[in-house]
């Protein structure tokens, strides 16, 4: 009951903050906005008990990329008068993709329930929040380790996304990287 | 169950309270709820009135250092009462806000800088028992929240409607933003002798404290850290002598207290994880878990001194650096961080993680310090006899200079004229 209403004001608040993200005109508070959003999303994954993904969300989305996208914001812009319109001509058209693409998931988690049930051993998707033993929740962190470096686990999509990071660091270091006619 | 006052007595010298008033009244929903909020403001009234007696004693360790006698004139001898009328004067000054100025941003920022330094001691292990909540992922917890703190630094630069703010945010956010990497690469090594990120299984895990075991990463810790809570001599976010104040300079009255306050708060903060992370935190060769008599745990008592003192021991640390050095200029700042310090802690990482792997579980708690201990020292020579090839090298090129001055332009510009004259250095 009490997750309930903690889960129903997060996801209000989290939906508020993305629809302010859409229609504000002064990009910095827009992009103020976002970080809430940000912040209320880490807040569902606290009521799921995934502790670690929500401070990884803090990290990762709100100390990192929400700081580059407000300093692209302001190295770009003209400083104190940003005021950008809020909709251009294809707001239209991304209404419709956004629709049809919360239809496909929504249509492929359902279609799909028996085959990939959100909650293991259950064919009942969407319902209730899925049961965690204890134990698992405690080493939760020393799980995902283990399963992220685990042949049977996911180290396939690890090492991938390993090997995009590094490909996406080097590539900044070659574009920072003093060019040959700068130096002479 | 009704009260029993030698139960209770001996719950307060357990500081355990608040599972003996949890017992009495009954595991119900409010009564949860209100000793959880008690817990809160216990925890962060403590930490707001003890940055009174820190900013105090700072002023008169400063001034002993540099042979001045600091405050001296208002409560008593030892001027114990001058940040009280500080901070009096500080809460009756007018509320200013700068014409043109973001309200928004403007107000929000002194209030989410000193949340994110009230909330990080969730995790801070006072005395055995006695911590907010031991998560699982306590240090990533506090890594998570020292990087949103960042935000309220850009809010304030951005709100105030002042370039010079702005421009003082964005050292601040390149500064916080590089130290962060080293700073986790630091906490990963005692993480990885731990196995847990939770801090009382770190606090658990020190036999031995692991300031004795990896030293090195102490050393990473202790020098970003500095570096994160802006304090000399990576304290040019605020150069008073040069730049005013940097990102707060249009701030007045508690709201420029309100930042003062939450950089006292996360030094404090610091300190406290410095003991406990590489100092053993509450342990005390097992003083910690002394037990008098019939269940009177004074153990637990003892620990919260022991903790104290550690935390204070290191915290006169940052006082005593803030007294001796200078301050560096800023592309030494990011130069010291992204081409000695990231290198450096990477490799850390990488051989203390091998070498734990390859130490038999049979090893005790001692010889496993002793293997990690050797390849610390190992590697810290490893780097000074780098750092000397270096600088001999640099100093071939430029003639003598020593290159540590020199801003990346100059020293190219050297290494250009270097390159002309190398003949006549030679001789």
């Amino acid at each position: 009951m009490v997750e309930q209403i903690v889960f129903l004001i997060i996801s209000a608040f989290t939906l508020t903050m993305a629809v302010i993200v859409v229609t504000k005109r002064n990009l910095f508070h827009a992009a103020l906005a976002l970080m809430a959003s940000f912040l209320g999303v880490a807040g569902l994954y606290v009521t799921l008990d995934a502790g670690f993904l929500a401070a990884a969300q803090l990290l990762v989305y709100i100390g990192a990329i929400s700081i580059l996208v407000i300093f692209a914001i302001m190295m770009t812009r003209r400083l104190m008068q940003t005021s950008e319109p809020a909709f251009n001509t294809q707001a239209g058209f991304a209404l419709l993709t956004a629709v049809i693409g919360f239809g496909v998931v929504f249509w492929v988690f359902y279609v799909f329930r028996n085959i990939w049930p959100l909650v293991p051993d259950t064919a009942v998707p969407l319902a209730s929040k899925p049961v965690v033993p204890q134990e698992v929740l405690q080493n939760s962190v020393a799980l995902m380790g283990r399963a992220f470096v685990n042949p049977a686990g996911y180290v396939l999509p690890f090492e991938i996304a390993s090997v995009l990071l590094l490909a996406a660091l080097v590539g900044a270091i070659i574009v920072a990287w003093p060019k040959a006619e700068d130096k002479a | 169950m009704s009260f029993n006052l030698n139960e209770f007595l001996k719950s307060l010298v357990s500081l355990t309270v608040s599972d003996y008033l949890r017992q009495l009244w009954g595991d119900q929903l409010w009564v949860g709820l209100v000793l959880d909020i008690l817990g809160v403001v216990i925890i962060s009234t403590f930490c707001l009135l003890i940055v009174i007696f820190l900013i105090w004693l700072e002023r008169k360790v400063i001034a002993r250092i540099q042979q001045r006698i600091g405050p001296n004139r208002v409560g008593g001898r030892y001027g114990l009462l001058q940040t009280v009328a500080d901070v009096i004067k500080l809460l009756i000054k007018e509320d200013i806000t700068p014409m043109g100025a973001d309200r928004v941003a403007y107000w929000l920022a002194p209030f989410l800088i000193v949340m994110a330094a009230l909330i990080v001691w969730a995790i801070m292990p006072f005395a055995p028992g006695v911590i907010g909540v031991d998560l699982n992922i306590g240090v990533f917890f506090f890594l998570a929240i020292s990087s949103v703190s960042v935000v309220s630094l850009l809010l304030a630069g951005w709100g105030s409607n002042n370039k010079y703010a702005l421009l003082g945010a964005f050292r601040s956010v390149a500064q916080l933003v590089s130290y962060e990497v080293p700073m986790i690469l630091a906490l990963l090594v005692p993480i990885l002798l731990a196995r847990s990120m939770s801090t009382v299984s770190i606090v658990a895990a020190q036999t031995v404290p692991f300031l004795l075991v990896v030293p090195l990463a102490a050393l990473i810790f202790f020098i970003s850290s500095l570096a994160e809570t802006g304090r000399t001599p990576f304290d040019l976010l605020e150069a008073e002598s040069e730049i005013v104040a940097g990102f707060h300079v249009e701030y007045g009255g508690m709201k420029f207290g309100m930042f003062f306050l939450a950089e006292f708060v996360n030094t404090l903060f610091m300190s406290g994880f410095f003991a406990t992370v590489f100092l053993g935190g509450y342990r005390f060769f097992g003083l910690e878990n002394l037990v008098i008599g019939d269940g009177w745990a004074v153990g637990n008592l003892i620990g919260l001194v022991v903790f104290f003192v550690k935390m204070f021991a290191v915290y006169f640390v940052y006082i005593w650096i803030r007294g001796t050095l200078p301050r560096v200029r800023v592309d030494q700042i990011l130069n010291y961080n992204w081409k000695f310090l990231v290198p450096v802690s990477l490799v850390l990482v990488m051989v203390t993680a091998v070498l734990d792997k390859f130490i038999p579980e049979s090893f005790s708690a001692y010889a496993r310090a002793g293997a990690h201990l050797t390849a610390n020292v190992l590697i810290a020579l490893v780097t000074i006899e780098i750092l000397r090839a270096y600088a001999r090298r640099q100093r071939r090129l430029t003639g003598g200079d020593s290159g540590l001055a020199v801003t990346a332009a100059e020293d190219h510009a050297h290494q250009e004229t270097a390159v002309h004259h190398e003949p006549a250095a030679a001789h």
